[in-house]
């Protein structure tokens, strides 16, 4: 299957990630993260290569410091995982919290559409797929 | 899996920024075919759980019996340059996921909304809510076989849409044809903030 799973670590990953039921134990019972809001498509990445040695880390949270070793969405950490959005949310809040990920909020678009020079890109860039 | 330039050490110089496209339309017209079509890799599945204390329950109106409901949405990724990744994200057949609609549309560049002729009413919720937040949108026709083939000019007066509106045609299984509707989207919803630019400027 492709999307997850090519690499050994992310196996690994998914064997930790459970089903339904456990969003719940795996945040601790908490709904919402300690900071940070976390769009879908806000994109983050580890600031470290290995988080073994930290305390108080559950495995997701390992989990996710290694998938982020690239850049990904917080939409593309949950489908890797296979947990809710909202369970990635907190678990990332204590990361970003110990500075062990760094998160870059999309493109504001609130006052409207974005620059020029960002369709453009977007057009070319797909004109070249 | 291909995560084309962004791969690059961990911490390495600032994070491009993401944008978003969404793919609409009723129930099973295409919109995970489009998302597939395009990305560069398979659809990923992600799912927000909805519960009682996350979101008001009265937007919930049918489904009293359950305190917390799972939407799934699929997404795929496309990797523009060092600094722009673009997401495309199918959203939720159901309209009454709304939450999860508002969420996917903040701050989207523009929607597809697909439409199969054989039940153009399925895509009606889909404008309606594009119309209402001015989030810049295209119809794409989705060429199923057996289907009656209509004229766009016809798909466009039966779906009231504004005369700016683009209609076109598509296949959502091939990848040159779901490119060609998000570059008319792109197109178009830069136009729409030129005129929306030059409006707030008269
Ligand atoms: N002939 C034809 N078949 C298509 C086209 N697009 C999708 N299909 C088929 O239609 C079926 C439904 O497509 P999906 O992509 O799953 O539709 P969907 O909108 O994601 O469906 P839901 O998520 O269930 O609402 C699949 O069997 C596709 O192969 C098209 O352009 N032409
Ligand atoms: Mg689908």
């Amino acid at each position: 299957m492709t999307g997850r799973g090519e690499s050994a670590e992310q196996e690994w990953v998914d064997d930790h990630a459970g089903p339904v039921v456990r969003p719940y134990a795996v945040t601790g019972g908490r709904a919402r993260p300690v900071t940070g809001t976390f769009d879908l498509i806000s994109l983050v990445t580890a600031t470290r290569t290995d988080v073994g040695s930290e305390s108080g880390l559950g495995p997701e949270h390992v989990a996710i410091v290694g998938l982020c070793q690239r850049i990904l969405s917080v939409a593309e950490i949950a489908a890797h995982l296979d947990l809710p959005v909202g369970t990635v949310r907190v678990l990332l809040g204590d990361l970003a919290a110990r500075s062990l990920v760094q998160v870059r909020e999309p493109r504001a678009t609130t006052a409207g559409l974005p620059d020029e020079h960002v369709f453009e890109a977007v057009i070319n860039g797909l004109r070249a797929l | 899996m291909d995560y084309g330039r962004s791969e690059r050490p961990a911490g390495a110089g600032p994070l491009p920024t993401a944008i978003k496209i969404l793919i609409a339309g009723g129930f099973g017209v295409g919109k995970t075919t489009m998302v597939g079509a395009v990305s560069e890799t398979k659809p990923l599945r992600t799912e927000e759980v909805l519960t009682e204390t996350g979101i008001g329950i009265d937007d919930l109106s049918g489904v009293e019996e359950k305190s917390t409901t799972t939407v799934a949405m699929d997404f795929g990724r496309i990797t523009i340059s060092d600094d722009l990744v673009l997401y495309l994200f199918g959203t939720p057949g159901q309209d009454r996921f709304w939450f999860v609609w508002d969420e996917l549309a903040l701050g989207a560049l523009g929607a597809v909304v697909l439409a199969d002729t054989r039940r153009l009413a399925d895509c009606f919720p889909s404008i309606d809510y594009f119309e209402g937040r001015g989030t810049p949108f295209v119809v794409a026709v989705n060429c199923f076989e057996g289907a009656k083939k209509f004229r766009l000019d016809e798909v466009q007066a039966a779906l009231d849409l504004d005369p700016g509106v683009p209609v076109v045609l598509c296949d959502a299984r091939k990848r040159e044809s779901a490119k060609e509707v998000l570059i008319t989207l792109l197109e178009h919803a830069m136009k729409l903030r030129e005129a929306r630019r030059r409006a707030a400027g008269d």
